[in-house]
Parts: C-alpha cells; structure tokens; sequence
C-alpha cells in the first residue's frame, strides 16, 4: 500500500534506550545513510560514562540525536520531532526532549508493570493519557523482531538483539532512505557469522516492511539533498577528522607522527584511530599513564618527529609539568585536549569548555602555550594541520581544545584534496649558527631566528651540534645553566615575545554582520560556533541585527581582536563554562563583555541563545 | 669496537680514535667535592670510546636530582628532564630513533620514588635504554631526607626520630617488573663499573645498573664496608657469569641452595663443590636472579652481591615497533592521503 509522501525541510531524531540497545549503533547508521542521500547534519551521541549499567533503569539510557535537512544545518536541533523510545527508562529520560506534539515510537513489549514501576512511574504512561500531548506511535519491536527471525537457528536472546535493526528499518523507510547502506555496514560486521548477519537484515527489512503496512503511520516523509558547495563528501566526527589532521599535518611536514597517549574518555579514539595507520609511519605508544604520554611524544619531539599526546582534562592536569618542559625545552609539540565536564573525573562523557584556562595558565612560572579550537566536527582537520604549523615553526608545545561534543558529533565533511592543504616547512639544524669573538664558529642552542623567536631544532645525530638542554633557566644564545636574574627576566620576556608574535601568522578575526549595522557582537569560540551561528540566523531571520566572530586562536588572539570588539556597543560571550573567554577578553582588552553560560555537559540550545542575544540586544 | 654490542647495530661507527677527553663537555663540574659522581662520570666517559660509535649519536636523558646532572658534562647530546619522568622521555626517543645510543641516568628518589611507575614499565618493555641508577639512600639535592631506600629508622631532617619507610630493594623490584639486564656496581671500583656498563651496551633491551654511591655530605659512609680494603672482600660477592659463586678474602664462603630451595650463604669447607652455585645470568627463570638480590643484608652490606645478576635475550620493545611498521607498510603499502580522508563511503555534489 503506497502511503502520501510529504515533504519537510527538516527532520530531528532522537533514538533512545538501554547502553546495550545499540542506540548510537542505530543513530551511526541512519547518519551515514542520511549523509550520503545529501542532506546537511549534525548529530549528538549522548550515554553515560557507565559501558553497561543495569538493564531498564535511567543512569543506563544511551542517545542518539540526529538534525537532518535540505538546507544548512548548525546544529543537532533542539527538541527532537520524533522520539524513538525502547523502554520506559529511555521515555522517562528523554521525553523532555521531544517537542509538544511530536511522534512517539515506542516498544510495547518493555512497557511491562515490572519495567514501569523500576524507572518510578506510578502507572503506566503508555495507557494512562500522560502521552496525549504526543503522536504515540505503540510498536512492539521485540515481539515482531523475534517473530520475523522465527525461521533462523539463533537464541531468543540474539533475536531480540536485532531489534535496534527494526527500529531503524521503520525509521529508514518513513524518511525515505534506502536500506542498502546498511546491509553493506552489516556484512562487513558480521561477516563470520553468518546467522547473526541474516538475522540483523531480516530486522532491517522487516521493519522497513511494516512501516509500509502498519496504519500507525499515515505518511511517508522525505527530505530533499542540501545545496552545498561542489564536491566529494563524506561523513565525519571530529575524533576521526582531528586523527586525519594529525596524520595529514605529518605527510605535509615530511617527518613522522609520534603518539605517545594514555585511554581516557572521550579521546580514546583518536589514539585507536591512529594506531590503525602504521603504513603512514605513524607511531603509536600506549604509555603507562598519562605523564609518560607526553614524555613520550616529547622524546619523540627531540629525536626529529612529530610529537603528540592527546588526553581530556584530568590529564592535561597530570601533563602540566611536562608541557612547563616543553615550553622551557622550545620543542614542537600537540596536546590535544578533548574536553570534557569537570572538575576532577565529572561527567566523562558529557562535553564542557572548561579547560580553556587551565590550558591557557595552568603550569608554574610564566610558561605560555598557544592555544587553537576547532569549531565543529570537520574543522578538527584543519585545527589540526593549523596546530602542527604553529608548533613545528615556533618550536612550542601547543594546545588544541576539542572537546566531547564536535569529537563524538558527526557532520558531512567535503573532502579536501591534499594537493590543497598547506605544506609545513620543517629545518633542522645542520651547522654552526654562531661565530665567537676569536672566530670560532660554533653552535648555539638558543640563538633565536629573529623573525618568529624560535630556536633551532636541533636533533641528535648531527656532528658538531652536541648539546645539553634542559628545565633549567638557560643562558640567552648557549643555553648553559644560567641563574643570572636579567638574564632569566629576558628568557621569561622573550618566549613570551615568541608566543605573541604568532598573531603574525595567523588570519584576522571575521565578523559575520550581513546588515553591517549591527550594534551587538556575539564572540564565541571553539565547538559553539554551530549554535551561535544558528542563534545568531533565527535572530537576523526576526528582524534584529547581530555580528557573529568566532575565535580559533585563543591564544594568541587574532591582531585585530581588540579593533573588532570596541566597535560594538554590547558584546556577549556564551560559552560552555562560567565565563572563561570572558575573564580573558575582560582582562586583556578592557571590555565589559557579557556573559551567557552554560554548564549542562550538552551544547547550547538554539532558542536559548536566541533569547539571550534579543536581551542584550533590547538592553542596548 | 661496537661489533661486540648488537644493542648499537644500528647505531652509525666511528673510525675517529675517541678518548674518555672527547666526552668531557665544556662546563664545569657543580657536584660536592668528594661526591661518588665524579667518580662514575670519569668511568663512563672512560668507557665510551669502547662503544665505537658516533659521539653525535650517543643521548645521556636525566631527571631531576643530583645525579640528573650528568648529561651537561657529557659531550653527547643530552637532556635534563623533569623529576622521575626520563625513562618515559628516553622511551620516546629510542623507540623513534634507533640510530642512537639511549642512556638514562637518574637516583633512588628519581627513579623509585617520583618515578616508580615509569621506570618498571621501561623495564617490562624492555625498550632499548640503558639506566644508571645511582643509589645512595638518601634526597641529596633537597639536602638531606631518607629516600625510598634508606633503610628502616634512619634519621635525617624529615625523619628526626626515624624513618617508618620499609625500603625497596632496587633490583629487586627491577626483577619484579620484568627487566631482562639487572646488574650492580659501585662508583669506586672504576674496573667493574666499566666491566658492567660493557655487558649493559652490549644487551638489547632495557638494562638497569644500580651504583651504590657515596654522598658525602647527606649520607657519607653508606656503602663504606664495600669500599674499605679491609672488609669489602668479605663482604661483596662477585658475580662471574659461568663461574662458581664463592667469595671472601680466603675464598671461604659460597652460595648454595637449602633444603628450602633459597639461595644462602654457606662455609665452603662445610658443602660438597657440586652444591655450590655455578653463576648463570642468563637463566631464564627470575627467581634465580631474584633469590642473589636477597642474599644480602641491606643494612651490613654483608653478602652483597655485585656484577650482572640477570641477562636474558628478549626482543626490544622499539625493535618490535619498528618491526610493526615495517610489516604493515611491506603488506598495505605506504599510507595514501588522499585515500585515507575519502573513507570508503563518498557521495558527489554536482
């Protein structure tokens, strides 16, 4: 029975249930099928720390949400359309989630007196009218999965477990997107047992059947392919476009990728990621903890390669005082810091900016660390590439702050060619650089390239350049011990010179003010951006003049930072913390800027900072 | 020549003619007057020449302490890290570049105490390091306070009525963590310094050597039974590899196992010749190793033994690394960018 097929230009998802579901497994699947067919997206994973925790209760509920459509989308949505629900845990958590008369699936056969009453609800909220504010759309997945794989030699049990695949086939046929894509994905997962495989495509289709059948579902929908610019795309979250930009900044330097790594949540995959491409020289190095991460990456730094540690908040906190080395040591190297809630172990899964000062002063003595931020999943590539040019020609450690949002967030990503990205001039010392008074000529650790400050990289295995170098205060030029005190306050003064004079090399703040008569800016930074452009649009689309910049470089800022915010009669800072960025703008150009913050371990929703922009804006 | 230490295969040859002088650095020496670390820093520039390699590829990497100063007067490349964390450092630097000579020297409270945790890792690995642990019981550079193995209720400025700290045996915990080379010496005996530094370059993997050291202002004297010609004879035992472990200035003492199975010490007019231990370091079972690191009476020094307790052959880890690479690039061929970021699922916008 062929149905009507409307059109939308915008769909929101949210797929939720137990940590065993598959949920984002489910939600994974129907991205990648979503990105392909052409539309624009953004998604947010949301699950708890805990891998399994008790089947049916809510510290265990896993979700997926999905903002999907035919034009530009900023963000993964606010409130979702449809909510797919597997259990009362994952209802009871999620329901706030989905907007006033949005579609409801959920699975019947979970919604026993048992699972209701576990989760705290007094009756059951399928049957007793809680949900009229909703389409409610009452399937039992599990007792139709397990009856469609009758015909297989697999455990209940195992059936039960494609149910996640019949969720998603009814999903993939309401909005119109094709299965194959997903028979591939599972042949490839289950290639070596083939009854599990033939069992998940049969989930598959037997959902996407009944969603042609059932009269649950008057309309099928689609959603027409996004304009975007001309190209190859693919898929990508930022965790993979951020291993990619490492890799990538390796072939264009010319000189391996070291990683030296601790696991810790959400930055694991990137040192998984990594460790797949062996082929690239990549070295990966597991270390013991997380201070021999960076010891690591940073021997690796002094040996010639491209030294990386990558790590979330509590382990930038552990590598502090080698980052002070590196920092005194003047050697190339990447921290990344995916960043999550805090402080001490916080929400592990959850994102936050919060580490932004802790990247920006957390060491003893005056050591300053350039810092970049991607501003969305694919941005992470060239965030990447970005970091190792300024790291590689400044011969500094240098801090990139992702974080849990843009690393588990996916988004369609236009390929680059690398014959596009930008090549990183690596030079090794290979000489003396100094002439003494009596003609000598010899090498000097720290005599400094006059343009950038930086010192010579100057790797062991080349005669004559045989040095010691260390945490110690050196001299100017030599770099022996020296404890003389102009000559510390000159050291102490120019690596700070070197890191400011980096401004020099990196492009201007851009303000988006498509009316140019606007009297409030909007400065964010980092993984924001989405939401405050997104803000910012629904703002304009009202009538209201707003100016969007969003910072990259943190530290430096751009040169023209300060020109761009006294234009402004307001400017207002959201971020993802209690007033970072803000501190520091304050501080440094004697702004009284305004804060809106947020610390809900989620990116900002879209009205809310539309309702934050139009107060300011009123206030002006 | 370095064709005796297939640790260095890879490590570029010298033909120049080297002397302990060309490993002197410029700078001026800051340790105490009477300080065992000169004594050792004269033996190893002594012996590198014996290394027959490049100078230019020799690293020395130290923590923090008052040994941790040694790379400076070394002239080699060198690295003055951060407290405890050189092996973790040296680790990244010879599992990157096999064409140098990895040296890492550090103390008892570098090394045991801040840096615990990297060192027995290093050992388990066995990357290609080779690590001088100068131990001389006691926080030098801090100026004086009982380090992880100074034994039980000694006083010093943060332990005025004694300390309550049970101390390590280094290589024992060295045995415990896995190390394939585990050897000890002393910083006065410049012969057997030099004789263990040898069997140390020579090992492929991690080698620990442990050097009693005498700091003569914090803890002068500490070692002094091992070092005085009237006793250290009945005292230290030394180990041959292949010989039988009998020592005392008459030669009259030996080590066999009791009835127990543990090593001891026993009169040798009192055991068959055939009881007595035939040393073998490269035995692969640890506890060998481990029951000789016990024999002795950490306090007295009595029945301390000296030389290579334990050298066995397993791969290093940095080979194995290397070996990795080298097999994924001979099966997949070398990375593709432009293949790597396109993934296998692509769509085209026109």
């Amino acid at each position: 029975m062929a149905k009507d097929v409307v059109e939308l230009d915008q769909v929101i998802i949210r797929f939720a249930g137990d940590s065993g579901d598959g949920m984002q497994l489910t939600g994974d699947q129907f991205t990648s099928t979503t990105a392909a067919f052409g539309n624009d997206l953004k998604t947010l994973p949301d699950f708890p720390a805990e891998i399994r925790a008790p089947a049916g209760t809510l510290p265990g509920v896993s979700a997926f949400q999905l903002n999907f459509g035919d034009h530009t989308i900023m963000t993964p949505g606010d409130q979702a359309h449809v909510l797919v629900a597997m259990n009362p845990a994952a209802l009871k958590a999620n329901l706030k989630e989905l907007r006033k008369g949005g579609d409801l699936i959920v699975n019947t056969d979970e919604f026993g007196d048992r699972a209701v009453s576990k989760v705290g609800y007094v009756s059951n909220p399928i049957e007793d009218g809680s949900l009229d504010g909703y389409n409610v759309h009452k399937i039992a997945l599990t007792s139709m999965t397990v009856q469609a794989l009758s015909e297989f030699d697999i455990t209940k049990k195992e059936a039960e477990r494609a149910k996640n695949m019949f969720a998603l086939g009814l999903l993939l046929w309401l909005y119109s997107r094709p299965i194959e894509p997903t028979l591939k994905f599972l042949a490839g997962k289950f290639g070596k047992k083939p009854d599990i495989l033939a069992a998940n495509n049969k989930a598959l289709q037997a959902g996407w059947s009944f969603g042609e059948t059932t009269e649950s579902f008057a309309n099928q929908y689609v959603i027409k392919p996004a304009q975007m610019p001309a190209g190859t795309y693919r898929n990508i979250s930022g965790n993979l476009a951020l291993s990619y930009g490492l890799i990538a900044a390796s072939v264009q330097s010319g000189i391996p990728l070291y990683l030296g790594s601790y696991p810790i949540t959400p930055a694991s995959d990137i040192l998984h990621e990594l460790s797949k491409h062996k082929n690239f020289g990549v070295r990966t190095f597991q270390a013991e903890d997380e201070i021999a991460g960076i010891g690591a990456a940073l021997g690796a730094s002094y040996a010639g390669l491209l030294g990386v540690t990558t790590t979330s908040g509590p382990g930038v906190a552990l590598k502090s005082e080698a980052i002070g080395l590196a920092v005194s040591l003047e050697l190339p190297l990447i921290i990344v810091d995916v960043q999550r809630g805090g402080p001490s172990t916080g929400l592990p899964t959850k994102t936050e900016q919060a580490d932004l000062l802790q990247a920006m002063f957390g060491r003893n003595g005056e050591a300053p660390v350039p810092i970049v931020a991607p501003q969305s999943p694919s941005d992470c590539f060239n965030a990447a590439i970005e970091a190792a040019r300024i790291a590689i020609t400044y011969r500094t450690p240098v801090f990139l702050l992702s974080d849990g949002y843009i690393a588990n967030g996916a988004e369609p990503w236009r390929v680059p060619n690398p014959a596009d990205l930008p090549q990183i001039e690596v030079k090794f010392a290979d000489g003396p650089n100094h002439k003494l008074e009596d003609g000598t000529e010899v090498f000097w650790p720290f005599k400094r390239d006059p343009e950038t400050l930086a010192r010579p990289w100057a790797i062991p295995g080349v005669a004559g350049l045989e040095h010691r170098i260390g945490g110690i205060e050196k001299a100017d030029g030599t770099g022996n011990i020296s404890y003389d005190p102009t000559n510390h306050d000159f050291m102490v003064r120019t690596r700070q010179a070197k890191i400011d004079g980096i401004a020099k090399s990196i492009s201007p703040l851009v303000v988006h003010d498509p009316s140019g008569s606007a009297k409030v800016l909007v400065i964010g930074w980092g993984s924001t951006y989405g939401p405050v452009e997104a803000a910012c649009e629904e703002v304009r689309n009202q009538g209201v003049d707003v100016a969007h910049a969003h910072l990259r470089h943190l530290n430096p800022f751009p040169s023209n930072t300060g020109d761009v915010l006294k234009k402004y009669d307001k400017v207002l800072i959201p971020e993802m913390n209690l007033g970072q960025l803000g501190l520091l703008i304050r501080a440094k150009y004697l702004v009284d800027a305004i804060g809106f913050n947020q610390v809900r371990g989620l990116p900002f929703k879209t009205q809310e900072l539309v309702d934050a922009i139009k107060d300011v804006v009123a206030s002006v | 020549m370095s064709e005796n230490f297939p640790s260095l295969s890879l490590v570029p040859k010298t033909d120049d003619k080297q002397s302990a002088k060309d490993f002197k650095s410029d700078q001026e020496v800051r340790w105490c007057p009477g300080c065992g670390d000169y004594a050792i820093l004269a033996a190893v520039q002594g012996f590198m020449p014996e290394l027959g390699v490049k100078r230019e590829n020799i690293v020395f990497v130290s923590g923090i302490g008052c040994s941790s100063r040694f790379p400076y007067y070394m002239n080699t490349y060198g690295l003055h890290s951060i407290h405890g964390r050189a092996p973790a450092i040296a680790t990244g630097l010879a599992t990157s570049r096999p064409d140098l000579s990895v040296w890492v020297v550090t103390g008892d409270g570098d090394a045991l105490s801040i840096g615990g945790n990297h060192l027995i890792h290093a050992l388990r690995r066995n990357v290609n390091l080779k690590i001088l642990l100068f131990n001389n019981r006691i926080y030098g550079l801090t100026k004086g306070q009982y380090s992880p193995t100074s034994p039980l209720g000694k006083i010093t400025k943060s332990s005025p009525v004694g300390s309550l700290d049970h101390p390590f045996n280094p290589l024992s915990v060295a045995i415990g963590a896995e190390a394939t080379f585990v050897a000890r010496t002393v910083d006065s005996d410049r012969a057997h310094l030099q004789s263990v530094l040898r069997a140390a370059a020579a090992h492929e993997g991690t080698a620990l050597i442990e050097i009693y050291q005498n700091c003569d202002i914090f803890n002068d004297g500490a070692f002094e039974p091992m070092k005085n010609a009237d006793s250290r004879d009945d005292v230290t035992i030394r180990l041959e590899h292949g010989e039988k472990i009998i020592f005392g200035a008459n030669k009259d003492r030996c080590v066999i196992r009791n009835k127990d199975g543990q090593l001891v010490v026993a009169q040798v007019s009192e055991v068959d010749q055939a009881q007595i231990i035939v040393h073998d370091a490269h035995l692969d079972d640890p506890t060998y190793a481990f029951g000789l690191t016990r024999i002795s009476h950490p306090e007295t020094l009595q029945d301390t033994p000296i030389g290579v307790l334990r050298d066995i052959k397993r791969p290093s880890y940095d080979r194995l690394m290397r070996e990795q690479l080298d097999q994924v690039i001979a099966k997949d061929g070398p990375g593709d960018l432009a293949k790597l970021i396109l993934g296998k699922d692509t769509w085209e916008v026109n």
